[in-house]
């Protein structure tokens, strides 16, 4: 009877256990099937992209007429785009696939400032026409390349969730068919990668300065102590770590980092080695309580400026974040702003210390300048601002364009309805450089319990 | 513990000035603090400005504490209006003006905010007819839920805050998640390093475009991988990505980190190293 019983019960468990884990495993796999499908839409999508890329490239080479000529380089611009999109879903991060990435943001950016650009006044010039020929060819070798590889993913029902599991487990990357497929890609690309993308073609990212501008002598290990001391001021028995840059970075400089137990604070300094300027410096402590006023901080942070001798610069924005206030300051000459010298000042607002300085735009961007005179004047760049925005303030101005070139510029900070916006006019052209809408504070959204 | 009493007592002094008609021998700055309000400043001092420029018609935006753009316009008009000087500080002239032309119903503003109601406060109108009551939530899982607790829990503060151009709070939100996912072991300054990663290849062309793209990049961060990004983060997390956002970079632009304990991919001990922070080396 006992044993009936238990019989029954056993039965009836391990049919329980089975039933639930097979449904386990088929709930797994509709995940696993999910994942994969997302992986693979995104690569096809993304040879379909490139498909579609070189085709619009060889009819952009075949258009005449201007009138037709921009729409198509904005398309190919679309079109670099989305491809640029669907790589960024593959699991690819740790697969060499950097100078594809590179190659379509640069026809992105070649074909944005064609397109833009008023080509009956600025026509193609052959070097750019040359340049688009060769960008045909490459992307031709690249679609083929990548169609090779989608071939062989549908013959083979190759998966995309190998490839994760197989950069997961690290090593045995090297023999994965898809993996290797766009290495294949990866190559083709770095052998054309000497592209001659034209004049005025800076480069896809803000050109790495390296601080280019600084002067000064070497300075030691022990000096770059003694400055990080006289910022932070530490008590006694503070640790003090110094450390030089790794061998990687482009430029040189020490890492300072100190750690004061007594009021439990931590402070973090970059310097270069180069005349030991602070390229930042971070104090990581609590601030509770709010004690001085936003502007009470604001002076303080011009009085740090002025005792580091940081000169000519205008205090641009403030903030207060919690108990804290970040001041931005702009470089300033003959009463022209210099946004890219730009440097951060954060303020603890308990006791008015600074707790971080940020001045790398500034190391690297910051020189005597030939400040042009504007060739219009404010009235004229006025004339070419949206007649509806209400113009509260104008000045003169060096922005950083699309291209990232310096460019002076008049700037008129104006209302418009409820917002402001910053509008910056060519001096030189008087063409509308940047229309900034500047932010609204934003409203926190509580749980709505 | 000072400052706290004095704000009592200040807040029933407005209450009191509230209640007795406004008499000419109260003209005093007496409800501001005596600091200088400029742009940027969030509080109380905020809320009173730009109830009183609202109450004189300069200000049409919502009160929420937080000195903006449109508090700033209002109040260099008024400055320019009242024959102040006009630099859109709010400093001890321009405060006395205020409270000279205008009035602010301190216990009233307080309750609109407190309960979430959305109102205005221009004179010459009823105050009680410039309100209208939250929308309701939709309703909870459960039923029968008391307005008791929460009444206690919503404080009446500033209703808005900074944000950087260009992320929202909900970005920043995402970031601190990313963040305390992969380094909340870590210093302050590996934290704020981490999300200056994030920014930084937000920043690349070889890299997606937005701060969801970087972080949600199949196998980009481990914490996303394994859902550690889900952990909620604490303050300090917040705090690094609002440093790493306002523009501090400890990294020297790198583009990846990993930690040399527990990497598995050769590949990325070939990158060029730039330096170490915590536990985790940077590299280009």
């Amino acid at each position: 009877m006992l044993r009936g019983i238990l019989i029954a019960v056993l039965t009836i468990g391990i049919a329980g256990t089975a039933i639930w884990g097979y449904q386990e495993h088929r709930e797994k796999n509709a995940i696993l099937q999910n994942a994969e499908n997302n992986y693979q839409r995104a690569f096809h999508d993304l040879t379909f992209q490139v498909d579609l890329l070189n085709d619009k490239i060889g009819t952009v080479l075949a258009m005449n007429s201007r009138s037709s000529l921009s729409p198509g380089l904005a398309e190919v611009w679309k079109i670099t785009s989305q491809a640029h999109n669907d790589v960024g879903q593959l699991p690819l991060t740790l697969v060499p696939f950097n100078k594809t990435e590179e190659f379509l943001a640069n026809i992105g950016n070649f074909s944005y400032k064609a397109a833009v650009r008023d080509l009956d006044k600025e026509p193609l010039t052959d070097e750019e026409y040359n340049t688009l020929k060769k960008l045909y060819k490459e992307s031709a070798k690249i679609q083929n390349d990548l169609r090779e590889v989608q071939h062989m993913v549908l013959d083979n029902h190759l998966t995309w969730m190998d490839v994760e599991l197989a950069l997961a487990s690290g090593d045995k990357a090297a023999d994965n068919t898809i993996i290797n497929g766009f290495k294949t890609v990866e190559k083709t690309v770095e052998s054309y990668s000497e592209t001659e993308f034209g004049p005025g073609m800076v480069g896809i990212q803000k050109s790495d300065e390296n601080f280019q501008y600084l002067k000064g002598r070497e300075i030691t290990e022990s000096k770059a102590e003694e400055i990080a001391r006289k910022w932070a001021s530490p008590g006694k028995g503070a640790e003090v770590k110094v450390t030089g840059n790794g061998e990687g970075s482009d430029f040189g400089f020490f890492s300072v980092a100190i750690e004061d137990n007594r009021n439990n604070t931590q402070s973090s300094m970059d310097i270069t080695k180069k005349g030991g300027y602070p390229i930042w410096y971070i104090v990581s402590r609590d601030v509770d309580q709010q004690k001085i006023s936003l502007n009470d901080a604001s002076n303080k942070a011009i009085a740090f400026l002025k005792q580091n001798q940081f000169e000519n610069l205008d205090l641009f924005e403030s903030a207060q974040y919690d108990n804290m206030g970040v001041f931005t300051f702009v470089g300033t000459q003959n009463e022209t702003r210099i946004y890219p010298d730009a440097i951060r000042v954060k303020v603890a607002l308990d006791n008015g210390d600074i707790i971080g300085f940020s001045a790398e735009d500034y190391l690297k961007s910051h020189h005597v300048r030939e400040v042009p005179q504007p060739k219009i004047t404010a009235e004229e760049a006025k004339k070419k601002v949206n007649t509806n925005v209400n113009i509260m303030e104008e000045r003169t101005a060096v922005i950083l364009n699309d291209l990232n070139e310096e460019v002076l510029c008049h700037e008129f900070t104006g209302v418009l309805d409820e917002d402001t916006y910053r509008i910056y006019i060519n001096a030189d052209s008087g063409l509308e450089e940047k229309v900034e809408k500047l932010n609204n504070a934003e409203p926190i959204y509580e749980d709505a319990v | 513990m000072k400052f706290k009493l004095l704000i009592k007592l200040l807040a029933v002094f407005v209450m009191v000035m509230a209640i007795i008609p406004y008499s000419s021998n109260g003209q005093r700055a007496a409800a501001f603090s005596d600091q200088v309000i400029q742009q940027g400043a969030v509080g109380d001092d905020v809320i009173e400005l730009q109830s009183r420029l609202q109450y004189l018609g300069f200000y049409n935006g919502k009160i929420d504490g937080v000195f903006g753009w449109g508090t700033y316009w209002a109040l260099r008009n008024f400055q320019y209006e009242f024959g102040l000087k006009v630099d859109g500080l709010a400093g001890e002239e321009t405060k006395n003006k205020l409270v000279k032309a205008s009035k602010y119903n301190k216990s009233h503003v307080k309750e609109q905010i407190r309960k979430g109601n959305k109102f205005t406060h221009y004179g010459g109108t009823d105050l009680n007819k410039q309100t209208a009551p939250k929308p309701k939530a939709p309703a909870q899982g459960q039923a029968g839920n008391q307005p008791a607790p929460q009444q206690g829990a919503a404080p009446d503060k500033v209703t808005a805050a900074n944000t950087p151009n260009g992320f929202s709070q909900n970005d920043i939100q995402l970031m601190a998640n990313a963040v305390y996912g992969e380094a909340r072991g870590e210093p302050y300054i590996g934290q704020v390093a981490v999300a200056a990663v994030i920014l930084n290849r937000v920043e690349s062309a070889t890299f997606p475009n937005t701060v969801s793209g970087v972080i949600f990049e199949p196998l980009a961060f481990t914490a996303v991988a394994d859902g550690q990004i889900w952990l909620t983060p604490n303050e300090t997390a917040r705090k690094a990505v609002l440093d790493a956002i306002n523009g501090w970079d400890p990294t020297g632009e790198a583009m990846y980190y990993f930690n040399p304990d527990t990497a598995t991919s050769a590949w990325i001990w070939g990158r060029p190293q730039i330096k170490k922070i915590g536990k985790h080396i940077f590299c280009k």
